[in-house]
């Protein structure tokens, strides 16, 4: 029986366990006897803790314990790292001593009977410090930059520096030249669903119920720093209400909950706060980037001078792809990158949707804007004339790239051929339309993973990966796969995920779920069936475990990427400047595209992320001590329901027999990467003002 | 959140008599209870008003009685609001979220109290919270304060906009107390902060706000509640402009004018509205006119765009009262 179910638009599988509440999400796990612990997090912003008065606190109501780094056990810390932690520096220890290295850093976690009782005795904990100003701002004179240690390796996945050609003195020599700075605010992740840990210990086995993108890191990650063996732990994560990379790492208060659960001898449960999650789970660094293009009056590049540079804590240093689409989007002989880090006393930033590559490619795709208006060619036509044929900062042919159809596709359905080029030349009433293009673009990464599946004597099967699920859909694609793969109904199919004794899954990040797990579990169900072939069923399961990687071989000749183009229109009030996306339209060329209804859906809510970098989201630290200000989600702005106009995603076909069998590459952070410049670039053309710092916002076009 | 005790009462009488000082009312909860899990209201004792009838809306002559338990929502939608007042039905509509709006009380709203991010801070000096502690926003971040009536010792706005259409309507607050009934301007509500910024309104102790009565009168064909912000929902003010005109004979006869998101509490705009009168309703009248606005204004470190938004926003509402809504 053959059964033709990818590429069909079947609804979630786990929508309706969604909708009414019987999917469980971190929080929603309870034990017997199970306490509650709220963290105290540091009011300054750097400093030492000098007292904590714990006895009054220790009397309250309910109080079981009140852990300082005074009576925290000093845990082992082993050396551990991932590819998703930062490859330079060490993790934050809690509770392991009396420094405080940035604003809202844990240093104490009071555990009581209920919720309520540990909130109230948290408020209550007097702690006293020793403070001084911290650096938060990147822009003060003693935040020194550093060369990213990670980035100096001759083979460095993001080197520090690139060069090809000679481009400082081809910019010099440019006769048409932009030279450009960008500045990004620091965005914070913010999902729904709040971070939260329910940890039970039982002798010296641990079980996590923890919001996690990586369980099996988390399960690698807390044996570490416990000093236990990674089979004593077990993590269960099956479903997370909206991550966007902030659940990647594994931060310290899934420590703290394990520390607490171990001391007061019962389970317990932690949820962070929404200020908290403000704190110490990660966000997109702040960076300020130059932009330097050079380019003949016929809009040949003849050089590109990227130089950027993102914040960073001081413990760690944290890496994005800032520079790294610079190096392929255009053919360009001359074009040289450097990447920079500057420590500050906060936390660890960390990977948010699109991670350096929305950062990196808002730069440069407004620059590339400023220079077509400059030349007076159509932006998508300077675009076409740059077109290269190969990789040329790999010096690879692309295994696959469809950007000009992209772009002529989303054109096409955008209805550019209306707009009029000159700035402020376009009007509806009062308000001031403004039309913007940009590309995008994300690599088609690939990692190992593993998958097991199963046929039942009843006639169904069942998958299993220790993959997660933070709402792309991955529960319903990967049904696919395996049904397809095994010629049965996807009712008949149980994928499940989210458990760390699952065959190990990479990361639920970098886009790369669809093409690394459903390559695994389509190795799965042949050598499944393959199993099956071999010998009688006799009423008992068939079960098979593969892995699956991406050949070296061809990894190694091909450059390997995502590539989109984004159509903006936005209306500006020429008035008080207030500023509404009207409508979008993207054009991706994604591979294989497992499942239309969820690829659109991803593609839509990516733009909508796109939509709060560029007009809305920073987040607003105090330089005084480094707190945020705005770490609340009425303040903290996101778009919302009314902000957002119809969306329109579209698929280019494309066949890619090179980036995995299923022929899928990623699309998660593509759709948000192009957005952020297409809505700066249809501002400009809508105000003739050109805003080089997001979010863009009313003071920045009122006197437009 | 401290622990609390919570009485429901069933008639005013009961509720003035069990009023006293560390008590609170309580009506929809969305100002207080938000505030208390964060332990700046810390209130040992709440008063629940839900239940007692003070939730109607009605005609009386020519007046809109609001009850002071009636829903930001429910007033929003009630025809007689959108007939006669469609600048407040406008200003609710445009304030906080749906859900919000329908638990959200009409005295409440008016009670609100400051959105400055340092008054939730318990780790931040501010005197409106903890008197005499100073203010962490006036050498901080200020982005959202006021330009017009603080002082050196606080500079939050007043957040409400049906307060900013409510004192461009010359309404009135009808309250009950231990010392019985009174009636006053809604504009007489609010204290500046001067140094005394933790007091924030003229309540008297154990009042009670019973209802708002707002005036019929010209305003309701030419005006319009115009709220300038980031995003399109969900959001206070930077700047807003309530505005009324009335026009005959190609001048204008009447205005009313009042501005919210820049001062420190719901700013009438006297002096442009005298300028106003008398002359024809055109855009190069409404700005020079709208330039007095900024009358005293002083700006800080993060909130200079105000100077220039302030005068914009009263132009565009200007304009917009010969509009459609
Ligand atoms: C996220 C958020 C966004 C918001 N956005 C906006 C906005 O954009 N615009 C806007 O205008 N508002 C906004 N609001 C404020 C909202 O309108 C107020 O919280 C609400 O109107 C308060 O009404 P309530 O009935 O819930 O008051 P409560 O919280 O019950 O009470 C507030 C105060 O008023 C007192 N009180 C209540 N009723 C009486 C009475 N009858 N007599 C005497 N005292 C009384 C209480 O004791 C308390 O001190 C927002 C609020 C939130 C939380
Ligand atoms: S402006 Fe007012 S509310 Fe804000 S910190 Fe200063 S005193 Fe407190």
């Amino acid at each position: 029986m053959t059964v033709n179910v990818i590429g069909k638009p079947l609804p979630r599988v786990d929508g309706r366990a969604k909708i009414t509440g019987v999917a469980r999400y971190a929080a929603d796990f309870n034990q017997p006897r199970q306490v509650h612990a709220v963290i105290v997090s540091a009011t300054v912003g750097l400093g030492r803790v000098t007292g904590i008065d714990t006895a009054q606190v220790e009397k309250m109501p309910g109080v079981v314990a009140v852990i300082t780094h005074r009576n925290a056990p000093r845990l082992p810390y082993a050396p551990h790292k991932s590819y998703i932690d930062p490859a330079t520096g060490e993790r934050l220890h809690v509770l392991q001593d009396d420094q405080v290295r940035f604003y809202g850093q844990p240093v104490a976690m009071v555990v009581a009977d209920t919720p309520d009782q540990a909130e109230r005795a948290a408020v209550a904990l007097r702690i006293s410090y020793t403070a001084e100003r911290p650096i938060v701002d990147p822009a003060d004179p003693k935040a020194r930059p550093v060369v990213p240690e990670a980035g100096k390796q001759p083979d460095a996945r993001l080197p520090a520096d690139t060069a090809r050609g000679a481009a400082d003195s081809a910019l010099a020599d440019a006769p048409m030249r932009v030279d450009e700075i960008y500045e990004i605010a620091r965005e914070n992740h913010n999902p729904m669903e709040p971070h939260a840990t329910v940890a039970a210990w039982n002798g010296d086995r641990l079980t996590l119920w923890s919001k996690s993108q990586f369980v099996i890191n988390e399960q690698a990650e807390i044996a570490a720093i416990f000093g236990l063996p990674p089979e004593n732990i077990q993590v269960i994560c099956p479903f997370i209400g909206g991550a966007f990379g902030t659940s990647l790492r594994t931060w310290p208060h899934v420590t703290l909950a394990a520390m607490a659960a171990r001391q007061v001898g019962r389970p317990v449960k932690l949820v962070l706060t929404r200020k908290q999650m403000f704190f110490t789970t990660g966000h997109r660094p702040r960076t300020l980037q130059r932009m330097a293009l050079g380019a003949t009056a016929d809009g040949k590049l003849t050089s590109i001078v990227h130089e950027g540079t993102g914040e960073t804590s001081r413990h760690e240093e944290f890496m994005e792809a800032l520079t790294s689409v610079t190096t392929f989007l255009y053919s360009c002989p001359n074009v040289r990158t450097r990447y920079r880090l500057q420590p500050l006393d906060t936390g660890t930033p960390n990977h948010m949707r699109g991670p350096g590559e929305a950062s990196g490619v808002f730069a440069l795709e407004c620059a590339i804007d400023e220079l077509s208006y400059k030349l007076g060619i159509d932006p998508i036509d300077l675009r076409r004339r740059n077109e290269p044929t190969i990789d040329e900062g790999e010096n690879k042919p692309f295994s696959s790239r469809s950007l000009m159809k992209c772009h002529d596709l989303a054109a096409e359905r955008f209805g550019w051929s209306r707009r009029t080029p000159e700035p402020r030349s376009m009007r509806d009433g009062r308000q001031l339309v403004g039309m913007g293009m940009a590309s995008a673009s994300y690599p088609a990464f690939h990692a190992p993973a593993n998958a097991r599946a199963r046929l039942l004597a009843d006639g169904t099967a069942e998958v299993e990966v220790a993959a997660s699920d933070m709402g792309p859909g991955t529960y319903t694609s990967m049904t696919q796969v395996a049904a397809e793969t095994l010629g049965l109904p996807v009712e008949r199919v149980r994928f499940s995920l989210g458990r760390s004794d699952y065959p190990p899954a990479p990361s639920h990040g970098g886009s790369w779920t669809m093409a690394s797990v459903g390559s695994a579990i389509r190795a799965a169900c042949i050598a499944v069936q393959e199993e099956a072939a071999k010998r009688p069923r006799e009423g008992r399961p068939i079960e098979a475990t593969a892995s699956s990687q991406r050949d070296p071989d061809v990894a190694a000749r091909f450059s390997m990427h995502s590539f989109g183009a984004v159509f903006v229109e936005v209306a500006v009030d020429p008035d008080v400047g207030t500023i509404r996306v009207r409508r979008a339209v993207g054009a991706y060329g994604i591979g294989r595209v497992v499942n239309p209804r969820l690829a659109r859906s991803q593609c839509t809510g990516g733009m909508i992320g796109g939509m709060g970098m560029a007009l809305m989201e920073r987040t607003v630290l105090d330089t005084r001590d480094g707190r945020p200000v705005n770490a609340h989600m009425a303040d903290y702005l996101m778009p919302v329901n009314l902000d957002i106009p119809p969306l329109e995603a579209h698929f280019v076909e494309e066949m890619d027999p090179h980036v995995n069998a299923l022929g899928v590459k990623g699309i998660g952070e593509i759709a948000l990467v192009g957005m952020a410049p297409a809505i700066a670039n249809a501002v400009f053309h809508a105000t003739g003002k050109r805003v080089r710092t997001l979010p863009i916002r009313i003071e920045d076009v009122l006197t437009a | 959140m401290l622990p609390f005790t919570l009485e429901k009462v069933t008639s005013v009488q009961d509720a003035i008599a069990a009023a006293s000082s560390g008590r609170r009312f309580i009506a929809g909860g969305t100002t207080l209870i938000d505030l208390m899990r964060e332990e700046v209201e810390q209130p040992d004792h709440l008063i629940d008003i839900n239940m007692l009838p003070l939730s109607e809306i009605r005609i009386d002559g020519s007046d809109l009685v609001i009850g002071a338990l009636a829903r930001m929502a429910d007033v929003a939608a009630h025809p007689d609001v959108q007939r006669l007042h469609p600048l407040i039905a406008e200003s609710l509509i445009e304030g906080a979220s749906p859900q919000l709006r329908n638990m959200a009380s009409i005295g409440g709203n008016l009670l609100q109290r400051v959105r400055c991010p340092y008054f939730r801070m318990h780790d931040a000096p501010c005197n409106k919270r903890t008197p005499n502690s100073g203010c962490a926003a006036i050498d901080g971040l200020n982005a959202g304060h006021a330009i017009l009536g603080t002082s050196n010792h606080c500079i939050a706005t007043h957040p409400s906009d049906l307060a900013v259409v409510l004192v461009a309507l010359d309404a009135t607050m009808l309250v009950r107390g231990p010392r019985g009934e009174r009636s006053f301007p809604v504009e007489e509500l609010f204290r500046l902060p001067g140094d005394t910024p933790h007091l924030e309104h003229t309540l008297l102790p154990g009042e009670l706000i019973l209802a708002v009565r707002v005036p019929g009168g010209f305003y309701s064909r030419r005006a319009r509640y115009l709220k300038v912000r980031d995003r399109a929902s969900y959001e206070f003010a930077l700047v807003s402009a309530a505005a009324a005109l009335d026009v005959g004979d190609g001048v204008i006869r009447q205005v009313r004018l009042a501005v919210g998101g820049v001062g420190t509490r719901p700013w009438r705009l006297r002096t442009v509205e005298e300028a106003l009168i008398g002359k024809a309703p055109d855009r190069k009248i409404f700005e020079t006119a709208a330039r007095l606005a900024l009358e005293g204004a002083r700006p800080l470190s993060g909130n200079h765009y105000k100077l220039e938004l302030l005068p914009r926003t009263i132009v565009r509402a200007l304009e917009m009262t010969g509009e459609a809504a």
